[in-house]
């Protein structure tokens, strides 16, 4: 078993689940916006945008996008980087900042959201 | 017809070159590749291969003939010559010891790591171990391998991790011990490649499955891995 402390789940199949889940979210999520947008897209306003983002369902919904897309890119970079930087500290320096990216990314959208 | 031969000699060249060799074929004949390689050692013997029984069992002569891996003895030159050039390197991936000689120890070592050979700690009846004709069935395109390693080095995830992941040649062997009804050590071999790299690193490309030579499907087997991995898992 070869061992490594920075992917996501600390077990293969564990990544591969995880991957395989959010990038269903994440297809779902798109159909759902671009179909909005297609729906409401020729005329839309700012109040009918705000609206449609304010409901309950769309928040969560937007959350669960926006932590399935952190939790794929990580594990997609990991992969990614762990193919092709060979150098530790490189490689290192390089997931770090990923990982403050990605909690950027993720505290923004709540803020966001729910607009604190 | 032009040969380009891939040359180092780690004692006298300082890098490795490709060297442009012209050979004349007999004609209405069409060679193996490996004729063509013998053609060159008779009138330069510092050429060095390795080969052995010249009809594709030993799985000795692996190499990469323009830009696909294979054995030698069994690739006809009328299948992989463009433009009227044949070009051949040793398998990718792998360091050279000498022109088209790899050193092997990493894909080796890949192999032993499965453990390919049958764990059983019951005592045996007396007989042999049976099995019915359906438990049989599940070994064939499994234990055909003859471990030329063309599947391995045409992988890119074995390249950039040769150390980590088992490589196509590897996890067939794996899964033919996975799917032995007579093994005993099923969790055993499961929790050894449970982790991000031995199996997950394919990314399917089936490169594996292309260069074959024994038209086995390294690929398919590495589903079957995940699928146990994932239903002991869940």
């Amino acid at each position: 078993m070869v061992t490594n402390v920075l992917n996501y789940g600390r077990s293969g199949v564990h990544d591969w689940v995880m991957q395989r889940f959010s990038a269903l979210v994440l297809a779902a999520y798109t159909l759902v916006m671009v179909g909005w947008l297609v729906l409401n897209g020729s005329d839309l306003t700012f109040s009918q945008w705000q609206g449609f983002m304010s409901q309950t369902w769309v928040r969560i919904f937007t959350l669960l996008a926006i932590l399935s897309l952190a939790g794929h890119a990580w594990i997609g970079l990991w992969t990614v980087a762990t193919d092709y930087l060979k150098k530790g500290a490189v490689r290192v320096a390089f997931l770090g900042a990923v990982a403050i990216s990605l909690f950027v990314y993720v505290v923004w959208g709540i803020s966001i959201l729910w607009g604190f | 017809m032009l040969v380009s031969v891939y040359r180092y000699n780690p004692e006298t060249d300082r890098e490795p070159y490709m060297q442009n060799v012209d050979v004349s074929l007999p004609e209405g004949k069409d060679l193996m590749v490996l004729d063509v390689l013998n053609l060159i050692k008779e009138k330069d013997q510092s050429l060095s291969y390795r080969r052995s029984c010249r009809e594709g069992v030993c799985g000795s002569d692996g190499m990469n003939m323009n830009g696909k891996n294979g054995l030698a003895c069994i690739t006809p030159v009328s299948e992989v010559v463009k433009n009227g050039k044949l070009v051949v390197r040793p398998l990718p991936g792998l360091p050279v010891v000498r022109d088209l000689v790899v050193d092997m120890a990493i894909f080796y070592k890949q192999y032993q790591r499965v453990k390919p050979y049958l764990q059983n700690s019951s005592p045996a009846s007396g007989r042999e171990r049976l099995q019915s004709p359906e438990e049989r069935a599940k070994l064939d395109g499994l234990y055909e391998c003859i471990l030329c390693a063309c599947c391995s080095t045409s992988c890119p995830s074995f390249w950039w991790n040769p150390e980590k992941f088992v490589g196509p040649a590897g996890l067939l062997q794996a899964y033919r011990f996975l799917a032995d009804s007579r093994d005993e050590a099923t969790d055993e071999r499961l929790s050894e490649l449970d982790d991000p790299f031995s199996v997950f690193r394919c990314r399917g490309i089936m490169n594996c499955v292309s260069v074959c030579p024994k038209g086995l499907n390294p690929t398919k087997a590495i589903g079957h891995i995940r699928d146990m991995l994932l239903s002991r898992a869940t």
